[in-house]
């Protein structure tokens, strides 16, 4: 065990700091600013450019794909740094290097490849996920929008959920079924969609927050040409797993959720004190505290592992389980340590945005996983035990209830 | 970047657990516990002779050198086979204190037979419920003896010589006794744990020799921060055992004309068992390399594994008895080992109330730190 650079990593985090220090500080967004969606877009686009002239955009990706074929550690290492500063980073240019590129790297082909991969490291093209349905959550394979063959094109038809930023992206990574008459996940197929297509609606979903990250995005008679099939027809939930294994590996970067509330307590009055003092909220903020450590050494263990080619597989899930309820957990607290004046701030941005993060905090735990299904794959594939009881086993999708 | 154990590390701990996993059955126990016995005197040769004892202990004074992590990975191993050993007591806290404070020739002395098992060591700190803090020590040293009644020591009555927690001139400080001499009463107390014997020692000018090459409230806090490291792995291999315990019975157990395993009531407690464990040995981990490496991040390290790594076993051996049913509170079904043994754990060195204080009281910076 070692925590400190090779002198290899040691190398690449001096280059990373120092291109860092003469890129970055041009594309930061101050603090307390809040931008239009289509600005926060523009902004990203522009530091994913940066990124690509500098040499630092899909840094694990390998060469022959337009990659930098480095290690996972030094994404880590460059992650580390750019955390460092306020940039405008988030799922409009994430869902593309995350989840496009290595599902068009893996499952696509040559002319796929070369058209989206170097476009999307640019910052070119921003991507939106199409894989939710109304029926299809945690059961995704039990997704109803289907396309039908139609010469050299596919005619979709249907209605995707929970599409982050659909609304500003060029283009959508898509699953749909295309043999209703075989088992639900051997009929899918997968595509990527110009959402300019015509037959394509965008409607924003009003959040429980006021917000509206998600949308629901219609299909009508949307053409999709053959061409643009990554993958084989029915290999469809194969190239959604390679997608939702970008998912669940964290960059290494992430901020303490719990440090905050805990300065939070301590900003709190509480006789000649503050509430910080008290020992019920020292051992509640401690031990959320103490099991948010664990999450972020467990983070640096399965990075060794994948550094190692080896495949963390669901042992990746206990992360964003355990992050997931703690932080619901925690900041319902904090609100309880402040009191009346947690439901009722004027000018405290912290009390903003406790508010904030509490409400965002209950899709923590469904979205990108939901807890539930996070332990059955845990007491399955890690423990060994049995899988769930499948009424709809071996059953054609057009036979199911 | 590198943040797993070495394939020597890997060996060591796989050695271990198949010796211990072998000698220290759950019939074995039963008959140690049903005889009255203190401890596996034969098992504590076996381990000695294979160099477990001094694996931390310096070379030049009969150890191997090793770090603490090498440590840490057996201390899992002796909590994963519940042992009836002093290995804690003796190795993780008296040698340490000796190792931490001791002058040359203290360490010349004891610190070789304490890693060849001739000598047993233990930690004597408490005083009754009163505790060891500052108000709480009334046990005396003055003019190289110490009087006081220090309760309870674990493995008192095996060891030989005991690292007591005194005053001196109104502050604590770290006495070295070695308990054959005059002036020591020993008396055993009826202990939760039947595998590790609870004694009441009482001093009365006992000759005693301070442990004082290093300031005394430096050791102290540097001793039980890493004994609570190594206490964190002696859970994580508990609760290990326990998880797999729990799981194999579900696996094999039928109910309702399914295997209980099949439940999701039983799959989701121990998906949540199996994560706190993972999360509780990563900080074990991460304790260990602070432990040997770094002071500043030590206390918050030693924190943090031991409120994880016994909150993972305080879930484990519960909900492994739960998971067993009926059976499990019989006496030849093995839960009870572990569910006694996490509470041994949780009741030493101190409470999560006093280990979350210590997190808070070292926070590290609003900036969660590169791994």
């Amino acid at each position: 065990m070692d925590f400190n650079d090779t002198p290899e990593e040691a190398a690449f985090r001096a280059k990373a700091q120092a291109w860092l220090a003469a890129t970055a500080p041009a594309h930061e967004i101050a603090e307390g600013v809040k931008l239009e969606d289509s600005d926060q877009v523009r902004r990203g686009r522009a530091w994913q450019r940066a990124l690509s002239e500098g040499g630092f955009a899909g840094i694990t990706l390998p060469k022959q794909f337009g990659g930098q074929g480095g290690t996972v550690i030094e994404a880590v290492v460059f992650a580390e740094e750019e955390a460092r500063y306020r940039l405008p980073k988030g799922p409009y240019t994430g869902i593309g290097l995350g989840m496009a590129v290595p599902v068009i790297a893996k499952h696509g082909n040559d002319a796929q490849r070369a058209k989206f991969i170097d476009a999307t490291l640019r910052g070119d093209l921003t991507w939106c996920q199409l894989f939710s349905e109304p029926s299809a959550g945690s059961d995704l394979a039990n997704l109803r929008t289907k396309a039908v063959r139609d010469g050299d094109d596919w005619i979709v038809n249907g209605q995707k959920v929970w599409s982050s930023w659909a609304h500003e992206s060029d283009w959508g990574i898509l699953v749909v079924r295309t043999d209703p008459t075989v088992v639900k996940h051997k009929g899918l197929t997968f595509f990527v969609v110009d959402m300019k297509t015509p037959g394509i609606e965008i409607r924003p979903i009003k959040q429980i927050s006021g917000d509206s990250d998600f949308n629901e995005t219609f299909f009508t008679d949307v053409r999709i040409p053959d061409a643009n099939r990554i993958g084989e027809v029915g290999e469809g939930w194969a190239c959604c797993m390679t997608v939702l294994m970008g998912e669940r590996l964290g960059s290494g970067a992430t901020k303490s959720g719990v440090l905050p509330l805990i300065d939070y307590a301590q900003a709190t009055p509480r006789g000649t004190g503050t509430a910080l003092d008290n020992a019920a909220v020292r051992l509640a903020l401690g031990e959320a505290l103490a099991e948010e450590r664990g999450g972020k050494y467990m983070e640096a263990r399965l990075r060794t592992m994948v550094s190692r080619g080896e495949n963390p597989g669901a042992l990746a899930g206990m992360v964003k389980l355990s992050y997931a309820g703690r932080q619901q957990k925690a900041l319902g607290l904090a609100m309880e340590i402040r009191g009346p004046a947690a439901l009722a701030a004027a000018d405290d941005a912290a009390t903003d945005s406790l508010h904030y993060d509490y409400i965002w905090s209950s899709v923590m735990r469904i979205a990108g996983g939901a807890d539930e299904v996070l332990r059955n794959q845990i007491a399955e594939r890690v423990l060994g035990m049995p899988g769930e009881i499948r009424a709809d086993k071996n059953l054609p999708f057009d036979q199911l209830k | 970047m590198n943040f797993d154990l070495s394939d020597e590390q890997k060996m060591l701990g796989e050695q271990a657990r198949n010796l211990l996993t072998e000698r220290s059955t759950p019939d074995r126990l039963r008959e140690l516990i049903d005889a009255g016995a203190e401890w596996d005197e034969s098992l504590w040769r076996e381990i000695a002779e294979l160099g477990f004892l001094g694996a931390a202990i310096p070379e030049e004074h009969g150890g191997l050198g090793m770090t603490q992590l090498d440590l840490g990975v057996i201390s899992e191993e002796m909590g994963r086979a519940n042992v009836a050993l002093p290995f804690f007591s003796s190795i993780v806290l008296a040698a340490d204190a000796i190792a931490l404070a001791g002058s040359e020739a203290q360490k010349a002395a004891w610190l070789p037979r304490l890693a060849s098992g001739e000598a047993i060591g233990t930690f004597a700190y408490a005083e009754g419920a009163a505790g060891w803090d500052d108000h709480a020590v009334q046990a005396r040293w003055q003019d190289g003896r110490i009087s006081g009644v220090k309760t309870p020591v674990a493995d008192g009555g095996i060891a030989t010589v005991a690292v007591v927690l005194v005053k001196k001139d109104g502050k604590r400080a770290l006495a070295l006794v070695d308990l054959g001499g005059a002036g020591v009463g020993r008396t055993r107390l009826a202990s939760f744990d039947q595998l590790r014997a609870h004694y009441s020692l009482s001093f009365d000018g006992a000759a005693a020799e301070l442990l004082d090459a290093a300031p005394a409230e430096t050791v102290i806090a540097k001793l039980f921060d890493r004994a609570a490291v190594q206490a964190a792995f002696e859970a994580v291999g508990g609760t290990d055992a326990c998880l797999v315990m729990a799981r194999d019975y579900a696996m094999e157990r039928q109910i309702f004309g399914r295997q209980l395993a099949s439940y999701q009531a039983i799959k989701h407690r121990l998906a949540d068992i199996a994560v706190l464990l993972e999360l509780a040995r990563s900080n074990a981990y991460f304790g260990a390399w602070a432990a040997g490496e770094s002071d500043d991040d030590l206390p918050a390290a030693a924190a943090s594994a031991r409120l994880t790594a016994n909150g993972a076993f305080e879930k484990g051996a519960r909900e492994n008895l739960q998971v067993h049913g009926g059976i499990g509170y019989t006496w030849e079904a093995n839960c009870h080992f572990y569910y006694r043994r996490e509470r041994t754990l949780a009741a030493s060195l101190g409470g999560r109330d006093l280990w979350a204080d210590r997190l808070i009281a070292h926070l590290p910076g609003t900036q969660v730190q590169a791994a």
